[in-house]
């Protein structure tokens, strides 16, 4: 922290916005003159009031992964206070004062998780300076319990509460400086506290994206075409001007980013259902011939015949074509999974005013900061106008890492001149996705003397532009190179007009269940339990370490992590008990994302018509040393083993460049009675903690699929999976 | 002009009768709590109370509710046995994630715990089905369910 910009004073706190009347922010010496020119990224984080009651801002957007009560848990933590003092705030989104805030690849709890302790160490030592001064006391034998500075040996004390004003005047320790406690020493880290929205919740309180309200606020639906890219012919404008309740109806020209506009319809009405009622009269003509291409029967052609050929190496080590073409034994196969939704529960919606001085926005969204340059484009103001309010989301799974719902808000809000509440019907958020990209893999491997000599993967996914799309890369491939001596992963693409995106675990979600099913075909093919094998290959990483090949992560994966994870699950899951056949049948799997290292065992049920069901799914996982707030932490791998479990069920398929699927009766979601139970073990390792938002997901859907061959002899090598399909397979 | 009855007040607006009785909750008597998902009946966050009776309000046009019919929304559910027991229950269970379906889900519960106050396994997968979770905690709401009715947490399900 730079020293020179510690003015604190009472411009400070009023110019943050969070502290009005009783409460004072503890100022870390960063005023808006101070932001403006990126001092630092410590902001204020803090306040106090007289009564003693704390407020702590949550910098990061809340999505459902429970960091609006997590984070603050880490500065209250340092701070000394009782839990029951913190109330919680969610930050204003402006990265020049709080740093990167965004809610995805699980980076919030490595982000964050010393940072917010050491604000909390740093207000903590500014309030027993100003106790010594108080109290006129050395501050060397000063304690403080929950919010209260003792000095035992006088027996005086005094409230943080009271020692504010004091507090407000000194200066704050450089928290780079500050002494953090010990683990042993956590009061709150480490223990459960339910979500802080969480009573709000219960009793319907609108806290949602959907739920703002801002006065004079008319509401909106956008209408876009069906086929990314398509262009807007003609539509009945003067017809759905004259319908009950509609203000305004106008075009909006797309700007050609798929970040950001596209062309559409606005209909900007007095409440929404009349906007919504005047959509379903809209007769819109699209030039949608772009789109004729883009069929997913198409899609699987080409992929098929492009793997034919060689593609591009994007990771191998040794010669795996010369390992093959000797190798006594050869197994192949062929795996596809499926392009995906992402279908948050609340439809994506968002907020905006405009005025002569600026934009005011209120969005759910993962990533403010990202959508901030497509609204200064697309209104033609600077990005210092527009502020923007991070409003809890109803889910976020991805999706709302993009934000073309925020400039589309501020683009209807800025051509009608009245605050506007768009609001997305479920068919537009299926419709107008950045869906995860369906992807195809042919594998190889030989075996030769009871080892796997050789292992090879061609996968083909999707470019956009020429480039990798979002969601479509092939990597991460911690644990492949692992598997053989020889080993390639090549990479084909084929051009999609079809937005692509991030859905939870992106790319692991998949690449997870193509290679550690076809993991255990070359455990069939050695005869060797499945576990075992896992458990083998990580012994021989660790016993004789290779150098990281280009392609490969570095040193951050450590094959040990997961031996231990390994070992604890075979104990916990019964494995060596467990007996497959007549129906049921146990499967294991294992995947490292998003730093976190997880693997499982599903017991699945199916009957002879193919009805699958999980049963039961084992679960360990390695995320560090502490887990901060337990039943957040239990509960986002619970969400993420059942999230895994619902993606196996479903797919998006497109005909002439639209999406065939458009709600949920048509696009299955795990539902109560499929619901499996869970077993949740955390092995605590020496490592920093990291995120839980993704990495109990990836190995669940292979787990799934390997018990379904452990119980049927059916092999899964394709998503969705469809009880026709095992009854079929079982049949023959 | 209709007439809705909510909460135990009477309300008249002037609003089309194919309206959805989840637009007029929302944006016309200004009861945000009761959430908006599908608009096809096919996820539940939208579940109020007619008469009692578990509905979804997005597909329930407010022409087509009988003049007198007792409209209960989750902003009121609190005031029910069954309803504030399964709001403190959702909270001891700490059951939620994104919360946003959560309203559709105690609605449901609450209209199975007045019919089967001591519901089995298959009474909760039964009257639960229909509300979508996206964030997955079904193991949390069917625990938070049996807490308020007093039954025992086990899971009796095949496992």
């Amino acid at each position: 922290m730079d020293d020179a910009s510690f003015k604190p004073s009472r411009r400070l706190f009023l110019a943050s916005g969070l502290a009005t009347g009783s409460a004072l922010v503890v100022g870390f010496g960063f005023d808006a003159v101070a932001a403006s020119e990126g001092a630092t990224r410590l902001g204020d984080y803090v306040a106090i009031a007289p009564d003693g009651v704390v407020t702590i801002r949550a910098k990061n957007p809340e999505i459902g992964q429970g960091i609006k009560t997590m984070l603050p848990m880490l500065i209250a933590e340092e701070m000394d206070v009782a839990w029951e003092q913190v109330r919680i705030e969610t930050a204003p989104a402006d990265e020049k004062r709080f740093g990167a805030q965004f809610a995805g690849g699980s980076m919030s709890t490595p982000m964050n998780y010393e940072p917010m302790r050491r604000v909390g160490a740093a207000t903590r030592a500014v309030l027993i300076e100003a106790a010594a001064v108080v109290l006129k006391k050395p501050a060397a034998e000063l304690t403080i319990e929950a919010g209260v500075v003792h000095h035992k040996a006088s027996r005086t004390k005094v409230p943080y509460g009271k020692l504010v004003a004091a507090a407000a005047i000194l200066k704050l320790p450089d928290p780079a400086s500050v002494t953090l406690k010990p683990d042993s020493a956590f009061t709150i880290i480490g223990k459960s506290k339910g979500g802080y929205d969480s009573p709000a919740i219960v009793e319907g309180k609108p806290i949602f994206g959907i739920d703002v309200a801002v006065p004079g606020m008319k509401y909106a639906v956008f209408v876009k075409p069906p086929v990314y890219g398509a262009k807007l012919k003609s539509a009945n404008i003067d017809v759905i001007k004259a319908l009950k309740g509609v203000t305004h109806v106008f075009t909006l020209q797309g700007s050609g980013d798929f970040h950001s506009l596209q062309d559409g319809v606005a209909i900007v009405a007095d409440k929404w259902w009349y906007a919504k009622a005047a959509r379903d009269q809209l007769e819109i003509v699209w030039d949608d011939a772009v789109g004729s291409p883009h069929d997913s029967a198409t899609y699987a052609a080409k992929a098929k015949e492009l793997a034919k050929t060689k593609g591009a190496s994007v990771a191998s080590n040794g010669d795996t074509d010369a390992a093959l073409s000797k190798a006594a034994k050869k197994i192949e196969a062929w795996y596809e999974a499926p392009f995906l939704a992402h279908v948050p529960m609340e439809p994506q919606n968002c907020t905006a005013k405009v005025t002569a001085d600026g934009v005011e926005i209120w969005a759910p969204t993962q990533a403010p900061a990202w959508g901030r340059p497509h609204v200064a484009k697309a209104l033609g103001i600077s990005e210092d106008k527009i502020t923007i309010h991070m409003i809890r989301c109803g889910g976020g799974f991805g999706r709302r890492l993009e934000n073309d719902y925020m400039v589309e808000a501020a683009a209807i809000a800025q051509k009608a001149g009245v605050p506007v509440k768009l609001v997305w019907t479920r068919e537009d958020d299926v419709a107008y996705d950045y869906f995860r990209p369906g992807n195809y893999h042919r594998f190889e491997a030989a075996i030769e003397g009871g080892k796997i000599t050789a292992y090879k993967a061609r996968a083909v996914t999707f470019a956009r532009d020429g480039k990798v799309a979002q969601g479509a890369g092939i990597g991460p491939h911690d644990f492949v190179p692992l598997i053989s001596p020889n080993y390639v992963l090549e990479q084909h693409l084929i051009e999609t007009l079809i937005p692509t995106g991030y859905l939870r675990a992106p790319s692991s979600n998949a690449l997870g269940f193509v290679h550690e099913c076809f993991l255990d075909e070359i455990a069939g093919a050695l005869n060797k339990d499945p576990f075992t094998l896992r458990q083998e290959i990580v012994e021989a990483a660790i016993a004789s370490p290779r150098p990281v090949k280009d392609g490969e992560r570095g040193p951050s994966y450590e094959p040990k992590r997961l031996k231990a994870v390994l070992e604890t699950l075979r104990t916990r899951s019964g494995w060596d008990a467990a007996k497959s056949g007549n129906g049921i049948g146990y499967g294991v799997a294992t995947y490292f994302s998003h730093r976190g290292y997880f693997a499982e065992v599903a017991k699945v049920k199916v009957d002879d018509d193919g009805n699958w069901k999980v049963l039961k799914v084992w679960v360990v996982g390695d995320v560090g040393r502490t887990i901060i707030n337990p039943t957040g932490a239990a509960n986002q791998v619970e969400g993420s083993v059942m999230d895994g479990i619902g993606e196996m069920m479903s797919e998006i398929t497109f005909d002439k460049g639209r999406a065939v699927q458009s709600n949920f009766q048509d696009i299955p979601m795990i539902r109560m009675s499929q619901a499996p139970h869970i077993d949740l073990h955390f092995e605590l390792s020496d490592n920093g903690p990291t995120g839980l938002g993704e990495p109990a997901l990836p190995p669940v859907i292979p787990a799934v699929c390997n018990a379904i061959f452990a119980a049927t002899g059916v092999r899964v090598r394709k998503l969705p999976l469809l009880p026709e399909t095992i009854a079929k397979a079982a049949r023959t | 002009m209709i007439t809705l009855t909510v909460n135990g007040k009477a309300h008249r607006l002037d609003v089309p009768e194919d309206m959805p009785l989840l637009w007029a909750l929302r944006d016309e008597l200004e009861l945000p709590g009761t959430k908006f998902g599908c608009g096809v009946a096919q996820c539940g966050a939208c579940t109020v109370h007619i008469d009692g009776v578990a509905t979804r309000a997005c597909a329930t046009p407010v022409g087509s509710l009988e003049a007198g019919a007792k409209i209960t929304t989750i902003e009121a559910i609190g005031a029910t046995a069954q309803g504030k027991a399964l709001q403190a229950a959702w909270l001891e269970v700490d059951v939620m994630q994104c919360g946003y379906c959560q309203a559709g889900q105690i609605m449901s519960a609450a209209a199975l715990l007045k019919t089967t106050p001591k519901p089995t396994d298959d009474d909760i997968d039964a009257a639960m089905e229909g509300n979508l979770c996206r964030c997955a905690t079904y193991k949390r709401i069917r625990e938070a369910i049996k807490s308020a009715a007093g039954v025992a947490l086990t899971d009796t399900r095949e496992a």
